[in-house]
């Protein structure tokens, strides 16, 4: 199972080893690690609850792999996207993506994260000192994504 | 019937999760299935000023011409914000 939608927490180690158990092709592995931060938009941020679309998610996020797959020789991939209850610090969202050399490895990492953050039915509702808001969407994350599409 | 599924700030703005529908006569795109919702008044007519509204049909991303029909699972829903 390349991609998961959980309320468990992860072990980064554990998920990287098992990327690449047993595949002598694999000479490079590229991760990222996202985390609740303690402030956004100006102001504290004491909780997180992650809401997601059952089935499509999981879909979407499928669907950004097998994208990520068709444009760069890569060989393993592991998404996994938490939800529910979030405090700072908790991990949020892991991708990691093997290959034989690192360049594909960075760029697919990046281009998944990309379309991940565009493109799979994820949202956040933050608790602040002000009450509970759901988070806007960034246009930057829409520019972040567009320039796959160049 | 269409299932018509409403996520995050629009769940909470509109108080449900979601409904069963007879599709209105005339109704064959998510813009359509958008204005008929829209014409029920109060809330629901907010519903089509969400800036940046988003559609899926049947769990694939959709847009205002998208087609619909009997059967098919329509989801709105505000810009995704995860990651």
């Amino acid at each position: 199972m390349s991609v998961s939608v959980q309320e468990a927490d992860f072990d980064v180690g554990a998920e990287i080893a098992a990327l690449t158990a047993g595949d002598p092709r694999a000479g490079a592995v590229a991760s990222f690690v996202g985390l609740v931060r303690d402030v956004n938009d100006g102001a504290g941020v004491s909780e997180m609850a992650l809401e997601h679309y059952p089935g499509m998610t999981e879909k979407a996020l499928e669907a950004i792999v097998a994208e990520a797959k068709a444009r760069w020789d890569i060989y393993a991939v592991r998404v996994i996207h938490r939800v529910g209850r979030l405090l700072p610090c908790d991990r949020i969202v892991f991708v990691a993506v093997s290959s034989a050399h690192r360049g594909e490895a960075f760029a697919a990492c990046e281009f998944i994260m990309d379309y991940l953050k565009t493109r799979a039915p994820f949202w956040k509702r933050e608790v602040t000192p002000a009450g509970a808001r759901w988070v806007d969407a960034r246009e930057t994350d829409d520019d972040a994504a567009a320039r796959w599409e160049k | 019937m269409v299932k018509i599924l409403y996520f995050a700030s629009l769940r909470e703005k509109l108080g449900t999760s979601g409904e069963s529908l007879e599709l209105p006569a005339g109704v064959a795109d998510v813009g359509g299935l958008l204005a008929a919702l829209a014409a029920r008044g109060g809330e629901w007519e907010s519903l089509a000023a969400v800036r940046n509204l988003k559609s899926a049909v049947n769990q694939e991303m959709a847009r205002s011409h998208t087609p619909v029909k009997d059967g098919d699972e329509v989801a709105f829903f505000p810009p995704v914000t995860g990651g």
